[in-house]
């Protein structure tokens, strides 16, 4: 039997980079999988909205901006109600080459994980980010380290994919802003399995990261306050 | 015989006591809101009828300067609702999440339904 397989593109303002994506991805062919594309519209300034409705694909239109986080939460809210077996976050602007997403379903399938992060740093190939960032990604590896055992690399990536268990989860918690490291304490905690695969990552070729560089220091201090009381939150 | 500033403060006192109880009666604002503000106002007036009150509070306390234990207790008093109203803007915040995407799951459904 195939499994059901959601695609998520959260995108804020991208229509720019949106159409060359769901080219590739509408060409994308799995035959082991049935895949849905769904692109969340988290309340763009820019026509996003028109742009994916031009595609044979699903849209979820947010009214109001509700970051990252909330707009993966939408997908997943979408993924649970439809009866969805998996879900993948891939970034509408393009970073997260579709080609790479047999790379996480291949985990899925090889080591029955319920969490695969899809890492740029496993592999030092492809676009690795800039040094400040890598230091921050750094810090976060040792953060998770301390708080959950795991050894997670890439704790700030986006190319992930989620089992039934860790959708389940994530319908009921998922933080707003930032919430790729804090998301990993909560999945840890509740006993989920997280394995990390390489990745080969490109360049944007859109929009703009969502961590700009005056707010990294408040990226950090937030992250770490969340990934604190995640940790000592206790499981629903 | 009541002092001016006695007066004037009474006065102040009752204007905004009945300023509130028409925000609630309109409907602006809501009763849980209005406790801490109908309970403020109270005990300024307290403070107003009862001039030595304020004396014999900060001896109590252990207050030198009366004045201090005013800006000490009112500080407190306004800390304690700023995190309240914190509180209830992260409530506020989470509500509206769930809304926005049960709103835009409703509609991908109906548009869906069109479709079809």
């Amino acid at each position: 039997m195939q499994q059901k397989v959601l695609i998520m593109i959260p995108c804020y303002n991208e229509a720019d980079a949106l159409p060359l994506l769901l080219k590739e991805l509408l060409a994308l062919k799995l035959p082991a999988y049935q895949l849905t594309f769904l692109v969340i519209n988290d309340c763009s300034k820019d026509n996003t909205f028109e742009v994916a409705k031009k595609f044979p694909i699903k849209v979820l239109d947010l009214p109001t901006n509700l970051g990252i986080g909330g707009a993966v939460q939408s997908g997943l809210k979408y993924a649970k109600n439809n009866g969805f077996d998996i879900a993948i976050q891939l970034d509408g602007d393009g970073q997260h080459p579709p080609d790479q997403i047999i790379e996480l379903l291949n985990a899925r399938e090889k080591f029955d994980a319920d969490l695969v992060i899809g890492s740029r740093f496993l592999d030092k190939k492809g676009f690795q980010s800039s040094f400040m960032r890598r230091i921050g990604i750094k810090y976060f590896y040792r953060l998770n380290q301390l708080l959950t055992g795991n050894n997670i690399y890439d704790s700030t990536s986006g190319f992930r994919l989620m089992g039934a268990k860790a959708i389940n989860i994530a319908v009921n918690y998922y933080p707003d802003d930032y919430p790729e490291p804090e998301s990993l304490v909560t999945f840890s905690k509740a006993g989920l399995k997280i394995k990390e695969v390489p990745v080969v990552m490109s360049h944007r070729l859109g929009g703009v990261s969502s961590i700009s560089n005056s707010s990294s220091l408040y990226y950090c201090v937030k992250v770490t306050m969340s990934m604190l009381f995640s940790f000592i939150r206790k499981p629903k | 015989m009541m002092s001016r500033i006695q007066l004037i403060t009474i006065i102040i006192n009752v204007l905004f006591l009945i300023y509130i109880s028409r925000l609630i009666i309109k409907g602006k604002l809501r009763e849980e809101y209005a406790i801490v503000w109908w309970v403020c106002t109270g005990v300024l007036l307290l403070f107003a009828l009862w001039t030595q009150g304020l004396d014999i509070m900060s001896n109590l306390f252990g207050v030198y300067e009366p004045a201090n234990l005013v800006f000490t207790g009112f500080i407190f008093v306004i800390l304690t609702y700023l995190l309240h109203l914190s509180v209830v803007n992260s409530k506020l915040q989470r509500n509206m999440t769930t809304i926005t995407q049960e709103l835009a799951l409703l509609k991908e459904k109906t548009d869906q339904k069109a479709e079809d």
